[in-house]
């Protein structure tokens, strides 16, 4: 029982002690921001292609389908009330509010934030980040920065391509295949959709990127540099920016309803 | 600052531990100025870590490290990079930046820390490229070189800045002769050359003997024996004779601390 007590002292005073680490590190970046943004934005311009131009064929693709489960569903569900015409609106408040920024975010952590936990580990497992303080070049602005803003910057833009493409397919299910009416179907939308609505979603996937950016630098900068310290900094990536993604996603909707 | 002085970093007293276990404890050491110094030690005794205690990657709990008189414990951080613009380092891999390409990589310092013009940067990358006979990779990616050609992309990059201070991390590890025989006449002649003093970790006793001028052989968190690498092969000392001969039995055991082999094998321990 003293063990178990012991234990759980132990690991409470550790979550403590990361958790007040990773709102430092948090500062760390934010600190370095303006001088990133102002003085070297051609990194950032690079990490925005590296995280959100090379994401776009599985966000697009993604958001395709999502969007003809859309139609599906809500064809078989909306026609038990002859409410089909609706179908434009059930997809775009799904899609702008929920399914596009929170799909785009696990989407991103499992295709850029695996992809920047393993390159800052590497980095690290090989000397590169060493290598940059010995040249007297800090790596925290130089790496780690863009690295964070470019995951940032790209998340907004995805989760606005993810709900368009998801839309896109939604109106090839009800309109071509299950012969909904085009214009009720936009026109609905158009009436109904408000610019809160859209707000809503990007600021979640606003706070979202920064989430899944700034958990997947902090675990690749702070992996233990080996190959399985580098593989367990990329899982923890995931997991950890699933839940968080899911936690904040529950906050925000309910701050704005 | 005393930059006159023939002592251009002087360890006193120091000592390093990581958890329970001590590497370094009242080590003195002294390095002069324009010399090849070799580090040399059986594998474990913190000679990679002394190079990262002299470049401040570590801070040692006690003793002092001074550099030209100046005690670098006490830097603030703008000054400690300042510093580090007059090192120059080989890590042991070459640790070159992936993402970027040979001609990229050696012109990276000059990139972040002068505003010299493109051209001229490219003049300064060519030649360095050219000194460690690479200027046809400038081109390539890291993940496309050898070994040996890592490593000399990696030389040049070190010494990009003309640096006072250049450290080689094991440079000899893994290399191939020609590739050995090359970095070894690289180093002389940079260090002659360009007048500057270089520290270099390394276990190959036959290589170092022919470029360093004087030599400290590390062991038990103390510096063992020192002198030029003809001192140390004649010397008397068991540890120096088993080291510089390559000899199995001496104070250096070779068997890490482990329960009788017949007791292990037959599991009586578990019994």
């Amino acid at each position: 029982m003293r063990q178990l007590i012991r234990d759980i002292y132990d690991n409470s005073v550790e979550f403590v002690r990361t958790f007040g680490a990773f709102q430092l590190f948090f500062l760390r970046l934010l600190r370095h921001t303006p001088g990133i943004l102002i003085g070297r934005f051609g990194l950032v311009v690079k990490q925005v292609f590296n995280s959100g131009a090379l994401s776009l064929v599985i966000i697009m693709i993604s958001g395709l389908f999502v969007g003809g489960v859309l139609g599906l569903q809500g064809y078989a569900n909306l026609a038990r009330f002859n409410a089909e015409d609706a179908i434009g609106v059930f997809a775009a408040f799904g899609l702008v509010k929920e399914l596009g920024p929170v799909i785009t975010a696990l989407l991103f952590a499992g295709r850029a934030g695996t992809s920047l936990a393993s390159e800052i580990g590497l980095m690290k497992a090989t000397d590169q980040l060493s290598a940059m303080e010995m040249m007297a070049v800090n790596p925290v602005p130089r790496v780690l920065v863009p690295r964070f803003l470019g995951g940032v910057i790209a998340m907004p833009f995805l989760a606005a391509i993810f709900s368009l493409v998801g839309l896109f397919g939604t109106h090839l299910v009800a309109v071509e295949l299950l012969s909904v009416d085009a214009g009720a179907f936009w026109q609905q939308m158009q009436l109904t959709v408000d610019l809160e609505d859209i707000n809503e979603g990007i600021l979640k996937s606003f706070v979202f990127g920064v989430a899944a950016s700034l958990i997947a630098v902090w675990e690749g900068y702070n992996a233990i540099p080996t190959a399985e310290g580098v593989g367990r900094a990329t899982t923890r990536t995931v997991v950890i920016t699933a839940i968080a993604v899911l936690v904040f996603d529950f906050m925000i909707t309910a701050l704005m309803l | 600052m005393d930059a006159n002085s023939d002592n251009l970093i002087e360890i006193h007293d120091l000592k390093y531990s990581r958890g329970p276990r001590v590497i370094f404890e009242d080590m003195n050491l002294v390095i002069k100025r324009g010399e090849i110094t070799a580090l040399m030690g059986p594998s474990g005794t913190g000679k990679t870590t002394l190079l990262r205690l002299i470049s401040r990657q570590l801070i040692p709990q006690q003793g002092t490290i001074l550099i030209d008189g100046v005690d670098i414990s006490t830097l603030s951080i703008a000054e400690l990079y300042q510093l580090r613009q007059r090192f120059g380092m080989l890590f042991q891999n070459g640790a070159l930046l992936t993402d970027l390409s040979v001609f990229e990589n050696v012109a990276f310092p000059l990139r972040e820390h002068t505003q010299l013009t493109n051209r001229l940067i490219r003049h300064v990358v060519l030649t360095k490229l050219h000194a460690v006979g690479l200027r046809g990779a400038a081109d390539m990616m890291p993940s496309e070189l050898s070994g040996g050609m890592a490593r000399r992309v990696a030389l040049a990059r070190a010494m990009v800045m003309d640096p006072d201070i250049l450290i080689y991390d094991e440079p000899f590890v893994g290399l191939d002769p020609i590739s050995m025989g090359v970095i070894v006449r690289l180093v002389r002649r940079m260090n002659d050359a360009l007048g500057i003093t270089s520290i270099i970790v390394s276990h190959d006793v036959e290589e170092i003997s022919t470029v360093a001028d004087r030599s400290f052989l590390i062991s038990d968190g103390k510096v063992a024996a020192s002198g030029s690498p003809d001192e140390l092969r004649v010397a008397q000392s068991d540890l120096v004779r088993q080291f510089m001969h390559g000899m199995a039995d001496g104070p250096v055991a070779f068997h890490f601390d482990a329960p009788g082999y017949e007791e292990q094998l037959l599991g009586r321990d578990t019994e």
